[in-house]
């Protein structure tokens, strides 16, 4: 149970602390290319708490880094079937069943007029669930992240590209996977610490 | 980074969409620094400007909620005058902005980047605008909750099967998925502030940022969630429109009772919302030296768009035209002879010179390309749209079935007033987006760009695509910053 609930944090780029406070090994490489060879490189190598981030999401990213397609779609259609639902059960009730009036001899209720009602609440709903469940999966709203320690990290929104392996890794080694991403040809190398504490 | 674009002319035609060989960290320059330097001088000036109009329309809307709307010039026939059509008219605003930042988004219009943002901003601020007056306009203002589903002391519920109420939920659900469709699209950019700044700005954006940090796993469903709302604002704004024109084409009132409303309310509500982007972009390009970013050919496209939208409303004048006559109903034809020839021929005719003939200039492509030219035009088709809601709503009733009941409608000052005080209102936000948020969406931007495809740098950078696995420990691309 703990350990899914760890892969399900992994999956929002949250990891825990290892020994020392050490959270993971924050690595910049020169551009979008090189990040993207680096991350299928650490995949390859058995990796699976890794990240990578950048400015811009970067194409074929995904595919390096063994992610398969967001699962986002399915929490869209489900709000859009409650939105649905709860327009014509609205339009049905209030209409009919709570206060049925006689509008100009009109059904109580039909489908027609009730429409452009349906729709809207469809695409409502269908929307807010759709941001609801981004930021559920990314772990959004996240004030505090290790990541902010690093200086370097600052430019991420910028123009620099890092990856990230963390140490909660089962394959995590301080020294290899220094090496490792040394050899991957990246430009600067730093240990993130989660100290808790403000910079 | 030292990547020349030109290269990019071996694949297509097109002209870049970044000018002027900038970098990441370039753009990223760019936009932010406007938002951190000290306020200029100049700001202060605009924003009061538009702050006298904000209150100008509150005095105006008080005005009103105390005296009711006996202030206002309405009469009898005519029961909907300057609400209705300055309402019409900042929803039709809006469109532009969700057909910019959604359908160019499905299409992938990947020169939609540059003026999302600011198109985005402009859509939220005129559905507010547009908002203000169903909200004023009911006469007992304290029953205007009355709209909404709300549980009451009479038990009764809204009447689902009045245009009006459809309308209530189209615009309302319209403003949510706006609002939060923007908001999304600012989360990237906001930490790019946050990034940037100090101190008690670095809490504030910090905060609006929601902590992002760029992580792949979260562009993966970020990514997959702005195509989602994209692919639900697309019929939504579609539909937005249809049903304001529903408002009409249900009634049985000529000139009104048309097949073609929906489609040729959602054609005008393109058309004049493009005239408002090229409106303000003209001027903040230039005032905010992004002129880089959202280059001419951001501007003529947006040009080609007002043209053939421009068509489309013309043509639709003139089918309207058309089956009144081929009808053979005496009121619908009587209808639109008075449009053209009655008392009101003058809005008629500003209409057409502003809607029909003005955008036809755009043919040409120097006019297309000239700024000073396309900022003239925009301001046309803005006042031209305007009349469009005038004469479809007024004509229309001022001379009804029961000609000793005919009249004349005359706006009174607070009609006017409250109007011009819209402004106040639009532009107090606009201003307030343009000062303090990322007028360009950075990310979006940067992302477009030539350098962001990472086989880019594949084969030496000569941006030819090859396959790219690689061993591990090869270090393939040494290349540095």
């Amino acid at each position: 149970m703990l350990n899914q609930l760890t892969e399900v944090k992994a999956s929002m780029s949250i990891y825990e602390a290892q020994e020392e406070e050490v959270y993971g090994i924050l690595a910049e490489f020169s551009n979008p290319g090189t990040l993207l060879h680096a991350a299928q490189s650490v995949r390859e190598a058995g990796y699976s708490h890794f990240d990578t981030h950048s400015p811009f999401p970067i194409h074929g990213m995904d595919k390096a880094m063994g992610l398969g397609n967001s699962i986002i779609g399915w929490i869209t259609l489900c709000g859009g079937i409650a939105g649905l639902a709860l327009a014509t059960w609205m339009q049905w009730w209030m209409g009919k069943v709570d206060y049925a009036m006689n509008i100009s001899g009109k059904p109580f209720f039909a489908v027609e007029p009730s429409i452009p009602v349906m729709f809207e609440l469809t695409v409502l709903l269908a929307a807010l669930a759709t941001v609801a469940g981004m930021f559920a999966l990314n772990g959004l709203p996240r004030p505090y992240n290790p990541l902010f320690f690093s200086t370097e990290f600052l430019r991420v929104t910028d123009d620099a590209f890092f990856l990230h392996v963390a140490a909660s890794d089962e394959q995590f080694e301080s020294g290899t996977t220094t090496q490792m991403l040394q050899d991957l040809g990246a430009l600067h190398i730093e240990t993130i610490r989660d100290t808790g504490e403000e910079d | 980074m030292d990547k020349n674009l030109a290269h990019t002319a071996d694949f297509h035609d097109e002209a870049p969409l970044v000018k002027g060989d900038l970098t990441f960290h370039d753009i990223t320059e760019i936009v932010s620094a406007h938002t951190e330097k000290k306020t200029p001088l100049a700001w202060f000036g605009a924003f009061g400007l538009a702050l006298s109009g904000l209150m100008l329309m509150l005095v105006m809307i008080a005005y009103l909620f105390w005296n009711g709307t006996g202030v206002w010039g309405l009469n009898n026939p005519v029961g909907w005058g300057y609400a209705i059509v300055n309402f019409v008219f900042w929803v039709g605003i809006g469109h532009a902005g969700t057909l910019i930042s959604a359908i160019l988004f499905l299409f992938r219009q990947q020169w939609r980047t540059a003026i999302n943002r600011s198109a985005e901003a402009m859509t939220v601020f005129a559905v507010i605008c547009a908002l203000v007056f169903p909200g004023i306009h009911v006469g007992r203002i304290w029953a205007a909750y009355w709209m909404l589903p709300i549980p009451n002391q009479m038990e009764m519920w809204p009447q689902f099967k009045s245009p009006l109420l459809w309308d209530v939920f189209a615009v309302s659900t319209y403003f949510t998925v706006s609002a939060v469709f923007w908001y999304v699209g600012l989360i990237p950019d906001i930490a790019s502030l946050r990034d940037r700044a100090t101190g008690m700005r670095r809490k504030v954006m910090g905060v609006l940022s929601m902590g992002w940090t760029g992580a792949n796993r979260h562009w993966r469903n970020y990514e997959k969630a702005y195509l989602l709302l994209a692919a639900l604002a697309t019929p939504l704004v579609l539909s937005v429109h249809s049903v304001v024109s529903f408002d009409f084409a249900v009634s049985v009132v000529p000139g009104w009772h048309t097949t073609i409303f929906p489609p040729y309310f959602v054609a005008g509500a393109i058309f004049s919302g493009f005239a408002m982007v090229v409106t303000l972009m003209v001027v903040a390009r230039k005032v905010y030296n992004v002129e880089n970013i959202i280059t001419i050919e951001h501007l003529e496209k947006m040009n080609i768009v007002i043209l053939l939208t421009g068509s489309m409303v013309g043509f639709a004048y003139i089918t309207e035209f058309f089956i009144a006559w081929y009808s053979g109903v005496q009121y619908e034809q009587y209808a639109f002879t008075n449009r053209a020839f009655g008392p009101y021929a003058w809005a008629y005719w500003t209409m057409m010179f502003c809607n029909l003939i003005f955008p036809q200039f755009f043919w040409v492509k120097k006019l297309r390309r000239s700024v000073p030219f396309m900022f003239v035009v925009s301001i046309f088709v803005n006042i031209g749209m305007w009349f469009e809601r005038f004469v479809i709503t007024v004509t229309s009733l001022h001379r009804d079935y029961l000609p000793s009941s005919w009249d004349y409608y005359t706006p009174t000052l607070v009609d006017v007033l409250t109007f011009v005080g819209t402004f106040g209102l639009f532009f107090t936000f606009f201003l307030l987006f343009l000062r303090f948020l990322p007028i360009v969406a950075v990310s979006e931007v940067k992302g477009v760009m030539p350098q962001a495809d990472p086989h880019f740098y594949d084969h030496e950078g000569d941006g030819h695509a090859a396959d790219h696995s690689v061993a591990i420990g090869s270090s393939h691309d040494k290349e540095s910053n």
